[in-house]
């Protein structure tokens, strides 16, 4: 029966050593935030990595002492769930960037002293799934069982299959894209302007500064949120309902929508960074594998050897199961071992995080095969 | 012979095979762990699709009615077509996409010509009800029904070429009487075709 995993422990660990990025910079010894749930077998071969999206950390499962909140996945890691950890070792690390205890704009530079801010370098997939790979080092697992994650978490788990062929076994792809469109780049480069505007941001430096760009922060996540829904759920949660009875012919925020994405907007903006966020959507903007390869994704998929599994969601317009199948067209035609689900989900790109009966059935049956 | 033992009879060993409708994935399992095939799967029906999956088997949720350009010319040694083109909306589309992707391909039809069928359409006068076509006329999947003649005039009018073919009685197995009259005695046909 599926159930919670109960409390959990973040762990650190400092991945040792030059540590060379895509973009020509380095970083001397990384300090990595995870989270593991399960237990490894003596072989090490029951590993499963999860790779956070966007706004994700480290907290996939379970809940923290004196917290009431799970992990963000947790409807799909924990005892008897899609991924259940009474058979698998479930590793969940917080990326470089992040914003959660890993290395990232928040963290001090050790050479100046200062916070990192707006010197932080771009990272990109390719950066993560490097350092992803070095921490499986130093877990000692040679080869994943899977590696798996939504939106740009699926990304990660796509470059996975074919930068780290050998090291894992199967790839679960879900809600995502083989690249960003123009509008997607587009919502994203009007998050940034919000962030980039507020006169709180300081040119990145302020936390330096003893200040926060709260309302750029706040107006990204709103926006991107509305990206996360899909139409038919916003509009069965909140259609046009009213916070009170009458409209006030004001600016308030009359409508229940207008409210929710207010209250969203604020909680995020208070339990994340400003630079990690424009970061994240750069890493999002940039990832396009094929673009190694004159835009052959096909070319760029030549060495996998994963089973791939590529799910993706009826309502999900940020990244609409079109572009799931541009993935598995290409592996099809690269003669990969590609499943494809298309979930039928009124939650738009969100679904990915709900517990969805066919999903659940799709993505059990894929790890347990 | 049952049908997946003439499909064996009729496809190298370690062919390229792509399963239109592969259902619940019965055919391309066997192909996949007895005959070294390389095989990829179509379905629609999700618990299908999760049978599959758990079977170990490639499967991409597809409506075949919706198109299957994402598949190109003679991509596949094989394509199968079980049990599948007489739900489809464009049986006579499908049947040129099927001979499109593949070098060959194998197609499998339920027989509306069988006796049975026959005679109980002429004596109730009412849509047969039968084993192998067991929902009534309003509750059937089964749209584009047709006898092993109309298949054998579609395939001459789209210029495919028939290789093979066997008939099956219903217990699916050949017989004589099926290998003779089949048009009266066969519940099913099967194709080996190619442009």
């Amino acid at each position: 029966m599926s159930d919670s995993i109960g409390k959990v422990k973040a762990q650190k660990v400092t991945l040792k050593g030059k540590f060379e990025l895509e973009c020509g910079q380095s970083f001397n010894d990384i300090e990595l935030v995870y989270e593991t749930y399960g237990v490894l077998n003596a072989d090490a071969t029951n590993a499963i990595l999860i790779c956070h999206a966007l706004s994700g950390n480290h907290h996939a499962a379970g809940k923290y002492e004196n917290e009431e909140k799970p992990g963000w996945w947790d409807s799909l890691i924990g005892p008897g769930k899609a991924v259940d950890t009474n058979k698998f070792f479930v590793v969940c690390p917080n990326n470089i960037g992040g914003c959660h205890g890993s290395l990232g704009p928040n963290s001090i530079n050790h050479d100046t002293g200062d916070y990192y801010g707006p010197d932080f370098p771009i990272i990109t997939v390719r950066d993560w799934v490097n350092s992803q790979a070095k921490l499986s080092d130093l877990l000692g697992i040679e080869k994943w069982h899977a590696v798996m994650g939504g939106s740009l978490g699926g990304m990660q788990a796509l470059e996975w299959s074919y930068l780290y062929p050998r090291r894992i076994k199967k790839a679960g792809i879900i809600a995502a894209a083989p690249k960003l469109s123009a509008q997607n780049i587009a919502f994203n480069e009007v998050a940034r302007q919000a962030i980039l505007n507020d006169p709180d941001f300081e040119g990145g430096r302020y936390l330096d500064k003893n200040k926060y760009p709260k309302q750029g922060l706040k107006l990204a996540r709103m926006v991107g949120h509305i990206t996360y829904l899909s139409e038919e759920a916003m509009r069965s949660k909140f259609g046009r309902e009213l916070k009170k009875e009458k409209l006030n012919f004001g600016y308030d925020a009359e409508f229940e929508i207008e409210s929710y994405l207010r209250y969203q907007g604020d909680v995020f903006s208070e339990s994340f960074d400003a630079n990690t966020y424009l970061l994240m959507t750069k890493i999002l903007d940039y990832f396009d594998p094929a673009s190694n390869f004159e835009g052959k994704l096909v070319s760029a998929f030549e060495s996998i050897e994963a089973q791939l599994l590529v799910v993706s969601f009826s309502t999900d317009w940020r990244f609409a199961p079109e572009r799931s199948k541009e993935i598995v067209n290409a592996l099809i035609e690269a003669k990969k071992n590609v499943s494809y689900l298309e979930i039928d989900s009124p939650h738009g790109h969100d679904s990915f995080l709900f517990a969805n009966e066919d999903y659940v059935k799709g993505l059990s049956a894929f790890l347990e095969n | 012979m049952n049908t997946i033992e003439v499909i064996k009879n009729w496809i190298d060993k370690e062919s390229e095979v792509l399963d239109l409708g592969c259902g619940d994935g019965e055919i391309i399992n066997i192909l996949s762990k007895e005959w070294g095939s390389r095989v990829l799967g179509v379905e629609i029906n999700q618990d299908d699709i999760n049978k599959c999956i758990h079977s170990g088997l490639n499967v991409i949720h597809q409506n075949i009615d919706e198109g299957l350009g994402n598949f190109s010319d003679n991509s596949f040694d094989v394509v199968i077509m079980s049990q599948t083109i007489q739900v489809l909306r464009e049986p006579k589309k499908a049947l040129q996409e099927v001979t499109r992707i593949g070098n060959e391909s194998i197609v499998t039809i339920p027989n509306f010509g069988y006796w049975t069928t026959r005679i109980n359409l002429l004596l109730s006068g009412k849509m047969p009800v039968t084993g192998t076509l067991p929902n009534t006329w309003h509750d059937t999947d089964n749209i584009h029904l047709c006898t092993i003649k109309d298949f054998e005039n579609l395939c001459s009018e789209c210029g495919i070429n028939i290789r093979e073919k066997c008939f099956f009685n219903k217990f699916g197995k050949e017989s004589v009487l099926a290998k003779v009259v089949p048009n009266l005695f066969a519940t099913t046909a099967m194709y080996k075709i190619s442009k």
